[in-house]
């Protein structure tokens, strides 16, 4: 395992009261593998990317567990070590490539900031690098663009702008917080063609947050689902996709609009709201929402065998039968 | 970039076109401002003050006196009605008295104002920000006739620390000059410094917030570059901006209270002593100078504004 979370927690303090933003999460990344975190908005995701950097480090922040990298724990690391960290062996990108980058200096200044912030090289030789790595990314032109400002590129090359950047001091591991979410259908597949082709060529390991199911099919060797800030399914990517295990993973996938199978007249959804996470729901965070509810559910849940759910196998597989069909719409509609 | 400055130019001229006809109509109808009754004196008889309103030519109707006096502006030959001096040589000999005192009070309120609040961002919330915050206001908030004076009478008056001044010329004695000016610049700095700093650390703080200043930090940045590299250069558009049209306001005559308090023979002084006495044509000199002066700097603002924010780009619409 190259990178290992255990048991994070971060809680933000805020007017409104403790938000618990992520609650217990554990996962394993080997090298070289594409994990993907999926779950909606304010599942705390990206929270969770965030914080492995310790980007959400705040005074307002509460942070336990651990993350263990190289045998630190960079929940505990000082912020000086922290840096050491940050894009020399764990890079990471953003959701939207318009506002991630600095729209005062030029793209190939900026890469070159990051190659001078960890190495002793001359501005020459950074810019030099800048434009080999814009070159590896597929961006026509290097020697000309590297100079361009970053209003001068469209949203799909930004994000490869990012990526070169990311990839600039050869890291390890690679963070892609939602990096498809602002781009185009047909600009996204190339961003994940690119993401897949450094995955491959240089065994870069990658923690891919994502909300969207169809990306998490796409490239990913294992997925985790992200529910109300808990991890609730942890598989790998067929498991997910021909056995999912979770009820609210029945949902998600009830819910795709697939066109290898027949069409049903409106799409399933999952009713009701995500809880809210300054007081959440005392057992299944799911539960409110959820048609299979029982006694047991009062109490919170486990993760066993990447599965969050009180419901015996057996059970599952005779409900799944008819959610994946119809999603969860039917079962709790009034 | 030529057209840019084409646009500009024909801009500044309907600026100070619309300028000179309002402060020309204002001046008329300015009670009891009729010049002629004011210099034919006291005990004028009406035929004095018929012969003295011939000379000035104020019987023309007013769109020909606005035109002859805006040639004599032009051609340099406005003299004032009160003393009969030339308006433009007045101007240019108060022009190194203001200039002294401006530039080195812009000075002065940009690096206080940069570091000021830069410090506030930084410890926004904390003991810092709030004894400068309260620093700010009390620089927004005091009137700069009481500061000027207060300065004058511990600082100069009771301790003699400072010389009360008046203005020595940078050319005749560089040191005395200094010493001179130091209260000056602190008197016109004050305002501007708790204004400033209050701009720059909302700017700031904002600023923290962008995407951009993450993507900093997971490069592996330090605060310390993240808050001057990243946060501080995109904060300082705004104040940039800011500064461009207070420079030119403040050399355009918007130095007339530290002026006047301090004895500075500037053009300030000049235009403070023309409304004292109702005095049209160097207050009209004195007006189109100073909306001279606020035009072009907002014009060089605009330039500069190019470079520091390179999605701006002149005479052309941005790219979507």
């Amino acid at each position: 395992m190259i990178l290992s979370v255990e048991d994070l927690t971060v809680r933000f303090a805020t007017d409104g009261g403790t938000v618990r933003a992520v609650e217990g999460v554990s996962f394993d990344l080997a090298a070289g593998e594409i994990l993907a975190i999926v779950g909606e908005s304010g599942s705390g995701k990206s929270v969770t990317a965030q914080t492995m950097l310790g980007l959400t480090r705040a005074p307002n922040t509460t942070i336990t567990g651990s993350v263990r990298f190289d045998d630190k724990d960079l929940v505990q690391l000082s912020d000086r070590d922290l840096r050491a960290v940050r894009g020399e062996r764990i890079a990471m990108i953003f959701q939207d490539p318009m506002t991630s980058l600095n729209p005062v200096y030029r793209v190939g200044a900026q890469i070159a900031e990051m190659i001078r912030a960890h190495r002793d090289v001359t501005k020459r030789e950074a810019m030099d690098q800048a434009v080999e790595l814009l070159k590896q990314v597929g961006i026509p032109n290097p020697e000309r663009r590297v100079r361009d400002y970053p209003h001068e590129f469209s949203g799909g090359m930004r994000q490869r702008v990012m990526i070169a950047m990311a990839l600039s001091l050869d890291p390890d591991v690679l963070i892609a917080d939602e990096p498809t979410t602002a781009l185009d259908v047909t600009v996204q597949a190339q961003i994940l063609r690119l993401l897949e082709r450094l995955n491959a060529e240089r065994g870069l390991a990658v923690v891919l947050i994502t909300h969207d199911l169809g990306v998490v099919a796409e490239v990913a060797d294992r997925v985790a689902v992200m529910y109300a800030g808990q991890i609730v399914e942890d598989a790998t990517l067929d498991a997910l996709f021909y056995d999912p295990k979770h009820p609210y993973t029945w949902g998600l996938l009830g819910s795709l609009a697939r066109l290898d199978q027949p069409q049903p007249g409106r799409l399933a959804q999952i009713l009701g709201q995500p809880p809210s996470l300054t007081n959440p729901p005392p057992g299944c965070r799911f539960a409110p929402r959820c048609p299979h509810v029982f006694s047991k559910c009062d109490s919170p849940p486990p993760l066993v065998d990447g599965n969050r759910c009180w419901l015996e196998p057996e059970q599952k597989r005779v409900l799944r039968e008819v959610d994946g069909r119809i999603g969860l719409r039917k079962a709790v509609s009034p | 970039m030529a057209r840019f400055v084409a646009r500009r130019l024909i801009g500044m001229i309907a600026v100070l076109f619309a300028i000179s006809v309002i402060v020309f109509l204002i001046f008329n109808v300015i009670p009891n401002s009729d010049p002629a009754a004011r210099i034919a004196g006291k005990n004028a008889n009406p035929a004095l003050i018929a012969r003295v309103t011939q000379d000035l030519g104020l019987d023309q109707p007013y769109p020909v006196q606005y035109l002859t006096m805006m040639r004599r502006i032009f051609t340099g030959e406005l003299t004032s009605y009160a003393s009969s001096q030339n308006v433009a040589e007045q101007i240019w000999k108060g022009l190194p008295a203001t200039l002294s005192l401006c530039i080195g009070a812009a000075v002065l309120w940009m690096a206080l104002a940069v570091v000021f609040g830069y410090l506030s961002a930084v410890h926004a919330g904390k003991f810092t920000d709030r004894a400068l915050t309260i620093l700010a206001l009390v620089g927004i908030s005091v009137p700069v006739f009481w500061l000027a004076a207060i300065l004058l009478y511990y600082l100069s008056f009771k301790a003699q620390l400072f010389p009360t001044s008046s203005y020595v010329p940078l050319t005749k004695d560089p040191v005395d000059w200094l010493y001179h000016l130091i209260l000056p610049w602190i008197t016109l700095a004050v305002l501007f410094v708790g204004f400033y700093s209050r701009v720059l650390r909302s700017n700031m703080l904002d600023v923290m917030n962008e995407d951009y200043v993450r993507t900093a930090r997971a490069k592996g940045l330090t605060e310390r570059q993240i808050r001057i590299k990243h946060v501080l250069r995109n904060s300082m558009i705004p104040v940039i901006t800011l500064f461009g049209l207070d420079f030119g306001a403040v050399v355009g005559g918007g130095a007339i209270l530290t002026e006047t308090v301090f004895n500075l023979n500037g053009v300030g002084l000049y235009a403070g002593q023309a409304i004292g006495s109702l005095d049209l044509p160097p207050l009209m000199g004195v007006t189109m100078f100073g909306a001279f002066f606020i035009v072009l700097f907002n014009t060089i603002v605009d330039v500069l504004y190019a470079f520091l924010d390179p999605r701006i780009r002149l005479g052309e619409a941005a790219p979507a």
